[in-house]
Order: C-alpha cells, then sequence, then structure tokens
C-alpha cells in the first residue's frame, strides 16, 4: 500500500490533528486530513468510524476539541454552518432536512437570503440542474419526488452557494446503481470545475471507481492515506476494518422442504399520507430457503415487515399464511406462536426498548411465545426473571454480545451489539420462520458477517427466512431467491444466481415508470 | 446568547435517588425565606409547619386522614404516567366516585344493613372509573388529548357535586344548609384505632400502594405499562396494545380515584356537600412524582404532602398566615421536584453563538 502525504500544490483545506471527544469517548482523535482542489476525496471508514463528527465539525455544526483547519493554507474556526458556506464549503446530508409539503424552489429560497425572490431561485436552479445533469422541476412537490430527486434539491442547494468545497455524506446510500450512475457524472463535471468534494463512503467499490484519494478512519483515528485505484477492495476493506472479515460460508444449498410463509395478493392501504401502499404482493419461501427482497429505502418495506409480523394486522385473513394456518388478522404473537421471528429495521424504539435491561428486551419478544418458561402465577403473569436472565446470557454467549456489566441497559450497547443480540433473541428458540428486516444496518463489519451466517446457518437448519435489504452484498451473500420491492410491488422470486447486479438496479428503479420519466425529462 | 438543555449520556444514579430529599430541601429553604419575608421567624414558621403536626396522636391520625386520598389517588396516576398517559383529572374521578357511592345513604336513607358500605365502595369506584373512562374513550376513538379532557371534566364533575348538593340531594331537615342528610352509622367507614379519627381509607391505600407495587415489579402487566410508555412501537413489537392500556390506565387510576372519593365522604366527612376536596386529587399529581412514580415511594411522599395541608392549617392558628401557604408549599415543592429530575437527565449550556450565521465571523 502507497501512503502519501498532502498533494504538491497547496492543498485546499488542511485539518491537522482534529480531535474531538463527547465525554470520554474521543469520536476524532488527532486526524490529518488534506483535500487538493479539483479532486475527489473519499473517506473511508466503518459506521461509527467517525466520518460523521469530522465532516460536522468541517461544516461548523460540532465544536473541535482540539487541532486546527486551515483553509486555503489560512487557519479558519468554523462556528456554524453559515461560516463554513461562506468559505466555500458545501454539505449534501445523508438525511435529507426538505419540507415535503413545499416546493423544490421553495425549499432551495428557505436556505438563501429572504431577499432573493422566488423566480430567481427557480431560474438559477434550473440553470445548474441543466449544467451539471441534475434533472429537477423547480415547482414540483417535494413528497411527489423520488429519493433520488431530493438528493439533487440539496446538490443544487449546496451549487447556489458556489462553493470550492462540496461534503457528500454517503450519498449513494438510498440510490439506485443507475441514480448513482448519473451522480458520478455530476462529480466529474464538479472536479472539471476544478471543485474538490470530499466524498463520505463504506462502499469499496465506489470509491475507487470515482476518487483520487482516500482517506480511511478507523474508531476516530486514520488508518491510511491512498490512492483507492491502486488499491483491491480487500486492502481497502482490511485498512477500514483492522482484520479480514470472514465472509459467509454457504455450503450446499439443499433442496428447499415444505412451504413455510406464503403471501398471496396482499394489498395494504397507506396508514399515512407519507406511507406506500402495497400491492398485490405474492411470495413463498420454504424450509431451507433465504429470499432476500432488494429495493431502495422508501418503497414499501416497512410496510412489508409491518403486514408480515402482523403488528399492523390485514383485512384479508387469507393473504398471509404461516405454516398453512392463514394469519392475515392475527397479531404478532399468534404468529409466533405458530414458529415465526420477527427482527425489525430500527434497533431503539421498536425491536428494543432502550433504556430497559437486555433481559426486559428478550422479554419483549418472547412475553407469549414462551409462556412456560418465562411467566408463572397463572393468571397474574408473574415474571420469572431468574429465567429470563438465564436465558439472556445464553443468548449473549452464543451471539458473543460484547456488553458492560451482567444485563445492561439497550442502550449502553454499541449498534452491532445490539442488533447481534436482538437477531440471537429470535435464533435462540429456532424459529421456522424469520422475517428480517435490514439485518445489518448501522453494524460494524465483524457483526455484520457473523448475524448474515446465523442467517444462513438457520436456513440450512430447515427454517425460512425472509430478508428485507438495501444492501446489494449483503443479498448476493445470503439469498437462495431474490426479489425486488418497487413502490409497494413485488417483483416474482429469481434464483439467486440467475440475477445480475445491473438487473436488480434496473428493477430497484421500477422499470414500468421512475427511470422512463427521469431519463425522458433529463435530457 | 440562548440557554440548552444538554442530555447528559446517562443520569447519576445516586442523584436520581437523592433528587426528592433534595427538592425537598430546596423547598423548605425557599420556603424559611417566604415566612422571613412575610415577616415571621423562618425557624419557628416552619417548626409549626412541618413538626408541631407530628408531636401529637390526633394530628397523627388527621395526617393520616389526609394522606390516605393522596396516595390511593396517586398510586393510580402512577400506572397513568408510566404508561404515558396523562389523567390529569382525578380530581373530577374522585368527585365523581364520592356521588355515586353516596347514591345509597342519601336516597335510601332507611336502608340499614352490613351490605351497604361494600357496596357504596364499589359504586364509587365504578363511577370514577367510568368518568376516567371517558377521556379513554375520546382519546382512543378520536386521538383526543387526555390532558385537556381529563382537566375539563373535573371542573364539570365539581359543578354537578355543587349542584346536586344544593339542588336534588338538600336534607330536607337540614335547615337549607347546602348538604345532604347525614349517612346512618352502617354507611361511615370504620376508625382503625380507638385513639383517633383515621378511618378505614388509609388501610385501602397503603394496600393498593403494595398491590400495585406488585404489579409493577413482578407481572407481566407492569412490564406492559413501562414498555408501552417508553415506546408505543416497541410495545405493539410485544404484541401490546396501546389502546387497550390506555383503558386500563385510565379506569384503574379512576377507581382508585372513586375509591378515595367515596371514603372521604364516607369516612371522613359524612355527608355529601358541596366541596369535599381541598384539590387532593391535583396534589396527588405532586405526590405521584415525588414518590419517583413507584408505589411504594408514593406511600411516603404522600405523608410528606398530606403533612403541608396540615401544616397549613395549623400555621393558620399559631402564627396567624393564610393557609394558601399550603398551596406555595405544594407548588414549590413540585417545582423543584421537576427540575431536580430535569437537571438529572441535562445539562444547562449556555451558547453564546447563533446557530446557523448567514454571514462569516472570523476568529
Amino acid at each position: 500500500m502507497t501512503v502519501t502525504q498532502g498533494s504538491a500544490s497547496n492543498p485546499l483545506l488542511s485539518v491537522r490533528g482534529l480531535t474531538k471527544h463527547f465525554g470520554a469517548f474521543a469520536a476524532c482523535s488527532g486526524i490529518d486530513l488534506d483535500i487538493a482542489s479539483g479532486e475527489i476525496h473519499a473517506l473511508l471508514g466503518e459506521n461509527g468510524a467517525g466520518k460523521s463528527t469530522l465532516v460536522k465539525m468541517l461544516f461548523g455544526i460540532l465544536d473541535p476539541s482540539g487541532g486546527e483547519i486551515l483553509w486555503d493554507g489560512r487557519p479558519v474556526t468554523i462556528t456554524s454552518p453559515g461560516e463554513a458556506r461562506a468559505l466555500g464549503i458545501g454539505m449534501v446530508f445523508q438525511h435529507f432536512s426538505l419540507f415535503e409539503a413545499l416546493t423544490v424552489a421553495e425549499n432551495i429560497a428557505l436556505s438563501l437570503d429572504p431577499k432573493i425572490s422566488l423566480a430567481k431561485i427557480s431560474d438559477e436552479a434550473a440553470r445548474l440542474s441543466k449544467v451539471y445533469g441534475l434533472p429537477l422541476d423547480p415547482k414540483a412537490h417535494v413528497a411527489d419526488l423520488s429519493v433520488g430527486e431530493r438528493q439533487r434539491i440539496e446538490i443544487v442547494r449546496a451549487l447556489l452557494q458556489n462553493p470550492k468545497l462540496i461534503i457528500l455524506d454517503e450519498p449513494t446510500s438510498v440510490l439506485t446503481p443507475q441514480e448513482a450512475d448519473r451522480l458520478f457524472e455530476t462529480l466529474f463535471t464538479l472536479k472539471s470545475e476544478g471543485r474538490s468534494v470530499l466524498y463520505i463512503s463504506h462502499r469499496l467499490e465506489e470509491v475507487r471507481r470515482i476518487c483520487d484519494r482516500a482517506t480511511v478512519l478507523r474508531h476516530g483515528k486514520v488508518t491510511g492515506t491512498c490512492d483507492p485505484r491502486q488499491e483491491t477492495p480487500a486492502s481497502l476493506a482490511r485498512m477500514m476494518v483492522g482484520t479480514d472479515v470472514a465472509g459467509v460460508s454457504r455450503g450446499e444449498i439443499g433442496t428447499p422442504g415444505e412451504v413455510q410463509i406464503e403471501v398471496s395478493t396482499l394489498s395494504v392501504p397507506a396508514r399515512t399520507p407519507f406511507a406506500v401502499s402495497l400491492k398485490g404482493i405474492d411470495l413463498k419461501v420454504c424450509a431451507g430457503e433465504v429470499l432476500a427482497i432488494a429495493g431502495v429505502a422508501g418503497n414499501g418495506q416497512g410496510e412489508l415487515f409491518d403486514a408480515l409480523s402482523g403488528e399492523f394486522a390485514v383485512s384479508d385473513n387469507d393473504a398471509i399464511r404461516i405454516r398453512g394456518k392463514s394469519v392475515g388478522t392475527s397479531g404478532i404473537n399468534a404468529r409466533r406462536l405458530l414458529g415465526a421471528g420477527f427482527v425489525p429495521e430500527e434497533r431503539h424504539g421498536h425491536a428494543a426498548v432502550s433504556n430497559m435491561r437486555l433481559s426486559d428486551n428478550l422479554l419483549l419478544a418472547r412475553s407469549q411465545s414462551d409462556r412456560s418458561a418465562f411467566l408463572s402465577g397463572g393468571t397474574l403473569s408473574v415474571i420469572r426473571h431468574d429465567a429470563v436472565g438465564a436465558a439472556t446470557q445464553r443468548i449473549c454467549q452464543e451471539m458473543d454480545v460484547r456488553k458492560s456489566g451482567r444485563d445492561p441497559a439497550a442502550a449502553s450497547l454499541s449498534g452491532g451489539n445490539l442488533q447481534k443480540f436482538i437477531v440471537g433473541r429470535e435464533l435462540d428458540r429456532q424459529p421456522a420462520v424469520l422475517v428480517v428486516n435490514q439485518p445489518t444496518w448501522g453494524v460494524d463489519a465483524g457483526a455484520a458477517s457473523r448475524i448474515r451466517q446465523a442467517l444462513v446457518d438457520l436456513a440450512k437448519a430447515g427454517s425460512a427466512v425472509v430478508v428485507i435489504s438495501q444492501d446489494l452484498d449483503e443479498i448476493f451473500e445470503v439469498a437462495t431467491k431474490i426479489a425486488v420491492i418497487s413502490e409497494g410491488g413485488l417483483s416474482r422470486a429469481y434464483p439467486a444466481g440467475e440475477l445480475s447486479l445491473e438487473r436488480i438496479g434496473l428493477m430497484m428503479g421500477g422499470i414500468h415508470d421512475t427511470t422512463h420519466a427521469e431519463a425522458s425529462h433529463a435530457h | 446568547m440562548r440557554i440548552e438543555l444538554q442530555k447528559r449520556p446517562e443520569g447519576s444514579r445516586l442523584f436520581s435517588f437523592l433528587s426528592p430529599l433534595l427538592a425537598l430541601a430546596l423547598t423548605l429553604f425557599f420556603g424559611g425565606i417566604m415566612f422571613w419575608m412575610l415577616g415571621k421567624n423562618p425557624v419557628d414558621a416552619l417548626y409549626s409547619f412541618f413538626i408541631e403536626p407530628l408531636l401529637e396522636v390526633w394530628s397523627l391520625h388527621e395526617l393520616a386522614i389526609k394522606a390516605a386520598p393522596l396516595i390511593l389517588i396517586a398510586v393510580g396516576l402512577s400506572v397513568c404516567y408510566r404508561s404515558n398517559n396523562w389523567n390529569i383529572g382525578a380530581e373530577g374521578q374522585f368527585t365523581i366516585g364520592a356521588i355515586t357511592g353516596s347514591i345509597l345513604p342519601v336516597l335510601y336513607p332507611e336502608w340499614h344493613s352490613p351490605m351497604i358500605l361494600p357496596l357504596m365502595l364499589i359504586m364509587g369506584m365504578v363511577g370514577g372509573a367510568l368518568y376516567a373512562g371517558i377521556p379513554a374513550l375520546l382519546k382512543t376513538r378520536f386521538n383526543t388529548n387526555e390532558i385537556l379532557t381529563s382537566l375539563m371534566l373535573v371542573y364539570i364533575a365539581q359543578l354537578y357535586l355543587d349542584w346536586l348538593a344544593r339542588g336534588p340531594w338538600r336534607d330536607p331537615q337540614g335547615y337549607n344548609f347546602p348538604q345532604s342528610r347525614s349517612f346512618v352509622p352502617e354507611a361511615v367507614l370504620p376508625e382503625i384505632l380507638d385513639s383517633g379519627r383515621a378511618h378505614l381509607a388509609i388501610v385501602f391505600a397503603v394496600v393498593a400502594a403494595v398491590a400495585l407495587w406488585f404489579m409493577m415489579r413482578f407481572m407481566l402487566k407492569g412490564f406492559e405499562v413501562t414498555v408501552l410508555g417508553q415506546s408505543e412501537r416497541a410495545g405493539r413489537f410485544a404484541g401490546f396494545s396501546a389502546r387497550r392500556m390506555v383503558w386500563f390506565s385510565m379506569l384503574v387510576s379512576g377507581a382508585l380515584a372513586g375509591l378515595a372519593g367515596i371514603s372521604e365522604v364516607s369516612g371522613s366527612i359524612g355527608h355529601v356537600q358541596p366541596t369535599i376536596s381541598p384539590g387532593y386529587g391535583f396534589t396527588a399529581i405532586i405526590v405521584a412524582f415525588l414518590g419517583r412514580l413507584n408505589p411504594l415511594g408514593i406511600v411516603a411522599s404522600g405523608f410528606v404532602l398530606a403533612l403541608t395541608y396540615l401544616g397549613g392549617e395549623a400555621a393558620q392558628l399559631s402564627i396567624g398566615i393564610s393557609d394558601k401557604v399550603s398551596r406555595v408549599f405544594q407548588g414549590l415543592l413540585l417545582f423543584f421536584v421537576l427540575s431536580c429530575d430535569t437537571l438529572i437527565h441535562y445539562r444547562v449550556r449556555i451558547v453564546t453563538q447563533k446557530l446557523t450565521g448567514g454571514t462569516a465571523r472570523h476568529a
């Protein structure tokens, strides 16, 4: 690996020894970083490596605890996003700050001087979107736009300030491969104008594809600076993770057994104005199979999970069948009693109550399915804390959950460890059907590989597993069958070997409309 | 410049235990200042307010009489508040419980039977529960804010009682005094000791507190209350219903407030009159929080708040100040409890710069 320090010319932005402490925890310690004019610089790192903390300091959202920032060779103190913008730093956040009820132009106007007229903003936004290949209708309401289009608003909003440096935080995490390609073209245009881009990602392939240099963070420290094109994904991953990450071993795929979960023409109207309605969903998973459901966030994954888990029962009892029993109108515990287990996407406040201890969080999911073991006293339902506590320790040991103390609050665990516990909580009872939504979202690589292995092993042991995921690498690692969800509809399931990345990407974009519509008014 | 509350990563366990005591100390300190500004000797005044009532047997009985409704109501409220249902209308449920419980002795004064008292207590609980069911129904059906509805229902209940006592239920032989006929001896809650007036209500209160403590600490129902109070979504994942919890918590607290109401009328007053409560239903909110929403803690805090009532009466006599002072003490106490709790969970930070400035200021 070649480690280069700084570029020959004066860097646009230099960071020297930048440090941020949260209490005793150092989110960033002694970070050095140089960004030259006209380069696309990647900031690589696992979740929790300190990437977001670093850029928040650069954009004036967080005060550094130590170190200095040099802009054009001059030391500066950035105490607010306004100051960062005035210097020439623009930022596109991972989570957009847009008002859904307002139009594109109105949203842009909100971040600008109130004296500028809306018409002028519309014109300027239209011009910019043309120059940079960011098709956008200034009069459209944000609520009607796709995630990719919303991201373009943020980019245009940043470009209106005529920045010298644009920071993009995980920009492709919400995009289809095709939308991402279009974003990359925009970035190359920006680069050719001499602007710099700080590109934050944990996706190695795209970093190797578009970035000139990369700075890798691990546990809040810089572990190396390199030219990503000289590296292999494996060598970059080593810098990010520190050790070689075990791949998921699948072994032989046995012949599928009996159907364990079956969904037929499941339609659910949207519960809220911003929810997605499910349209005629069919799926069937047999014992020994892993069905992965791919899709861009916000296409009905959460709604599908709610319907499958029974947290929001559906009106048609026969639309969902678990092990041959119709359960559409039954609640989540009735489905658990039939042998199903569920892992929701959101850990805090859904899969677990943050302030409660792990043992309480075990009881949360299993008070009814393990009634005879965990409760006594008949109708009084007295909790047997000893039995629940013992099961908690068993799960933590089985899944290698690292925790402080015997039974700490869920909030005190890292995302990866809590997720291992939440998945382990279901695996511990050997469910015949397991439905998992985003199993490794925001989880470190070690924990992610362990969780994926556990899902594969569960299927091999004869269970049916449904994995809803946005992470295509994960999908190819675990799936025996793949279906794609788009705008509340689910494609038919293809054997995992038959689908290419490109094909899935097209399906994720919803071949039927959005890609066409966007392509037509793009040029 | 602005003041910001920053969440602490973890609240101190020691101080969350000490916070009620700290609040009590601060209340006494500022109460002393108040007495001093009124021209009284603060030490003497505090002594006659908080110590003197504890020195006589009869006033200990009075303390128990006042603590009983506070504890009964507050343990019910603690279930509500733990489950994130904000029943503010216990005063109304107390009043309705007193009315429905009094139906038998007022309308059938000739009926002498040992059955009458248990029936009165049950009817009081049912009345209080049904009255609390109104905000529960509105919340589950129309998503109405239960804070507002339960509070507004207090005034309806109070005016209804006022009308009953002055109108249809007025004692025909009562020289036009606005009160009902006195309850027959069988309808009066018996005293527990020969030495004073304290009656069974304090026993009910302690039993209710222990029962709910057991439920919250050991039973799945208590777990359900806590989970739904912390996160409705996680509760749904566990298979618990937030709607049913609205009903459960409101009916339990309404029934206990109703029991407190009929016990007060039957045990302490002996007839129905326009005003039956010095604000027990509202003071119980303070009791619940001072007791950390823990039923056993509430037993202790119930006696503390009862003392402020008693002290107010005593101070009126001995140092000649208005008994409104007890309200001031209750207010101070609630203020300090809540602020101590806030400071346990948050750090105060004074921010001098603007969050987003349009222009850059270079250092």
